[in-house]
């Protein structure tokens, strides 16, 4: 049944007796039809769904055709997945994940004896981690697409992802560190990469009480030291510092090449009920540290050493083999011998991000409880030294006067202004957690000039080069911490979420909602070919130097060292040599050592044994692997390869005789037996 | 021989040492599988390429593996191509017709000869196969072309010149082109010369 609002009006209206108000009445109805499709139209809007055209456009944007590559590669942090996933930009697909802190058991990682050594710690063997933020290797305050950090914040650790392979090359445990979240920022060269305690402990006593927090707790910075050319990383120094939280930090750039900015919350010292006693001072800090300052410390013998175990884990590429070294002492500077290092901004309140703008010279501080976006200047805040405008000091720390550093403040902002970005055109972007939005705004000038909904309550943003001298601003993406109802549910847990936002024009405009595997935490992204173009097809056999590589299938062998077996294995499509191999006992420990023979790209062989307790291995071409098994039962099992190679795959496998424990069974191996 | 006649075969003689230092002759695979090409590049005296990847395939349709080691003409091929550039230069220099017509003969015999053998050893790799490899294909041979492309199952076989195949070629052909001239055009020339 149709509904007509002029019969209807009509029938309302004659039984009335003056006509007269026909005409207000129709007007009012109008008006409340104009009022619902706006409403309407503004809801629309408002759960960033778009209208055709909008959507046309937005597709035209995001759309790779079949086969074409996308402009950029991003790197956005696998929260508590302990790993990194690889996505390309403006697509949204993921590449791939990158073991780093948590076991893969589907490529052996954490599995094998050769990535075994990369997970170890001084507390032993940690199969996971919470991996919070990516930081590209820099040149110049801008990506060199060599190597890209990623911290462990729970653990604390940090890691580096070689780009010509993907794969973690590097992990260094940081001693004296709890929550290793502001991290792992690093310097225009990537001479240093730094990383901050988000939780202080007690240092020189280990078992205190709780309640002895403000005494016997502190917190550290370390600057870890980078090879340029080999990229390995060490401890340089540390510094500690007063019980704070340190949340985020970035490099100085250009003008304030020399200083890093950590942002700090619990400025109280509190060590319980945080989010109401951490909450109580109207400004936290901004810590400047003056690293070029260090540096000439540490040379003139003013850092202590400090007894502390933690470890030191490298993947050999050429050995196919990480290993690890157990490190017992690091260099220790105190504030108090060392005057001049390190300041104190005030910067409202419990602030996350502490991030740099191209240029160097303002340093936005997000204070997630503020309700303004304060911007520090870098040479305001020298002069401040200068003139010592200090509102006297934290532990020997001088602080110094809020105005005096101050650039200005951007007001009314949003609610819960917690990270930014920069573009190339002279704007930042704040990220307003309790606003759910993106806020744009001129960095001179301090004027919001654009906001954009998120969906929803997003976390931290990032714009390619987007915390670096060069921003390329074209997109921005915004990781969220909540997902809703963005996506086909899938019971109460449900993926995680990113979103694209075209931002070369004046106005943001959301292209593009993209699940993320963890939680993303921050992310990175550079053009495509600074890195594609160096990426490794295939590890070469000559140069394979594992101890147990077999270089020709005359080789592949089973040998037997008491209760071990060492089994030989060569892979070529579509066959193992050997296939089949008897003799082994139960209560032996059999290692085996997989060598995949080929020399062509993408193709990787996998290698699964029935009833296997630790894992499967993929091995890529001209790679070794070992993985151990230990079998409970005498009888014959099958192996094959997981990793469908070719056209004879299925025909991949073989068989393992494993015999009783007292049978007098000799080792024997074979390929291809002739009837 | 007239002297432009003395200087191209002297030049197109030595231009021939550019086959010690790039290939001889190309073969290319192509199928979708490999976006980034397959191919393997026969030189004088080696070859150079995807072999393995080519051996790894062929080991499906049993065929002999392609061991450089074990074929003979990439040791003998130096020495014939050098004794050829040897002898077209001394023609060069000589300026004798008679020479010339030599040089051309045995120019055509290497020729036909490294043809004859190029095509029995594909012939040989592409029929002589094991029975009891894993892809049999009844009446399917594997014999990449001579020269031109091929279909060969998933993959299409190219086989043609490389850079130096060419320039020999070239040389060849360029010293029957002289040759023909001197015979032809030249004879007032080859009169004044027996006269002398």
């Amino acid at each position: 049944m149709k509904f007509h609002v002029k019969n209807f009006a009509k029938r309302m209206i004659s039984q009335k007796t003056s006509s007269s108000i026909i005409p207000f009445i129709t007007a009012g109805f109008i008006l409340a039809i104009t009022f619902s499709v706006m409403l309407l139209s503004g809801c629309g809007k408002k759960d960033g769904s778009t209208n055709l055209n909008m959507s046309e456009d937005a597709a035209n944007k995001v759309y790779v055709e079949p086969g074409k590559y996308d402009e950029f590669y991003s790197f956005i942090s696998g929260g508590f997945s302990g790993q990194m996933a690889v996505y390309g930009l403006p697509s949204g697909r993921l590449f791939r994940v990158i073991p780093v802190f948590s076991v893969d058991p589907e490529k052996g990682w954490g599995y094998t004896e050769e990535t075994k050594p990369m997970l170890m710690t001084s507390h032993g063997f940690i199969p996971w981690d919470d991996s919070h933020h990516s930081e590209l290797s820099m040149t110049d305050g801008v990506p060199n697409g060599k190597w890209i950090f990623i911290n462990g914040n729970n653990t604390p650790r940090l890691a580096r992802i070689d780009l010509k392979t993907f794969r973690t090359a590097e992990i260094l445990e940081i001693p004296n560190s709890a929550g290793n979240h502001s991290s792992p920022f690093t310097t225009e060269n990537s001479e240093y990469v730094v990383c901050g305690t988000r939780f202080s402990i007690p240092m020189k006593e280990l078992d205190v009480p709780i309640d002895s927090y403000r005494e016997k707790f502190n917190g550290t910075v370390s600057f870890v030291k980078v090879n340029p050319e080999s990229g390995n990383m060490n401890v340089e120094f540390q510094i500690m510092t007063p019980p704070f939280d340190y949340d985020l930090s970035h490099a100085g750039k250009g003008p304030s090449h020399d200083w890093f900015f950590f942002s700090c919350y619990n400025t109280e010292e509190a060590f319980t009920l945080l989010e109401v006693n951490a909450s109580q001072k109207d400004k936290d800090f901004i810590m400047a540290v003056n690293w070029k300052k260090a540096e000439q410390y540490l040379k003139e013998g003013k850092a202590k050493d400090v007894a502390s175990e933690y470890y030191h884990n490298v993947y050999d590429e050429s050995k196919h083999s990480a290993s690890s070294e157990v490190l017992k002492t690091v260099k220790m500077l105190d504030p108090k011998d060392c005057p001049d290092m390190i300041y104190y901004i005030p910067c409202p309140k419990s602030p996350h991000g502490a991030d740099v703008d191209p240029s160097g010279e303002y340093i936005v501080g997000g204070g997630k409880l503020a309700t303004v976006i304060p911007v520090f200047s870098f040479s305001k805040m020298l002069k401040a030294i200068e003139t010592k405008q200090f509102d006297g000091d934290v532990a020997g720390i001088p602080v110094i006067k809020y105005e005096a550093a101050l650039h200005g403040e951007v007001q009314k902002p949003g609610l819960g202004p917690l990270h930014t970005e920069f573009d190339d055109k002279g704007f930042a972007y704040t990220s307003m957690f309790v606003s759910s939005e993106v806020v744009k705004w001129n960095v001179k000038t301090l004027e919001v000039v654009d906001r954009a909904a998120s969906f929803y309550s997003v976390g931290h943003i990032m714009i390619p080069g987007g915390d670096s001298k060069k921003p390329y601003g074209k997109y921005l993406v915004v990781m969220n911490k909540i997902t809703k109802d963005r996506f086909l549910p899938t019971g109460p847990e449900l993926t995680q979420s990113a979103q694209l936002y075209d931002i070369s024009g004046e106005k943001m405009k959301l292209l593009l909602d993209f699940p993320t595997i963890g939680e993303p935490h921050y992310a990175q992204a550079c053009p495509a070919d600074l890195i594609m173009k160096n990426s490794v097809k295939i590890f070469k056999l000559d140069e394979n130097k594992h101890p147990d590589a077999i270089k020709t299938v005359n080789d592949a062998r089973v040998e037997r060292k008491g209760n071990e077996v060492h089994v030989y294995v060569g892979m070529v499509r579509s066959h193992f040599t050997p296939d089949n191999i008897e003799g082994i006992k139960v209560g032996d420990k059999v290692f085996f050592h997989v060598t995949n023979m080929e020399q062509d790209w993408d193709i990787p062989h996998g290698f699964a044994v029935k009833g296997n307790n630790t894992a499967e291995m993929l091995i890529m071409p001209g790679e070794t692997q070992t993985i151990t098994w230990e079998p409970k039962v005498a009888t014959v099992y099958p192996f094959y390869c997981t990793d469908f190679c070719s056209a004879l795959h299925q025909e991949m496998q073989g068989y393992i005789r494993v015999q009783p424990a007292n049978s007098s069974g000799e080792i024997k191996f074979s390929l291809g037996v002739k009837k | 021989m007239k002297k432009i006649t003395k200087i191209l075969i002297i030049v197109s003689s030595l231009a021939m040492i550019t086959a010690f230092f790039t290939p001889i002759w190309m073969i290319d695979l192509e199928a979708p599988q490999y976006p980034e090409g397959l191919g393997m590049q026969i030189w004088i005296n080696r070859i150079t390429g995807d072999l393995n990847t080519i051996n790894g395939l062929n080991h499906y349709i049993g065929m002999k593996k392609i061991e450089p080691d074990s074929i003979k003409e990439l040791s003998i091929m130096p020495y014939i191509l050098a004794f050829l550039i040897a002898v077209g230069a001394v023609t060069g220099i000589a300026g004798k017709k008679k020479m010339l017509g030599v040089f051309v003969i045995l120019f055509t015999i290497v020729g036909i000869t490294g043809g004859i053998d190029f095509y029995l050893w594909e012939y040989d790799y592409g029929h002589d196969l094991d029975p009891t490899a894993a892809i049999v294909v009844p009446g399917m041979s594997y014999q990449p072309p001579l020269i031109g492309s091929k279909q060969l199952l998933n993959f299409v076989a190219h086989s043609y010149p490389d850079t130096g195949g060419w320039v020999v070629i070239g040389a060849g052909i360029l010293a029957v082109m002289l040759y023909i001239y001197e015979l032809k055009f030249n004879k007032q020339f080859t009169a004044k010369e027996s006269a002398k």
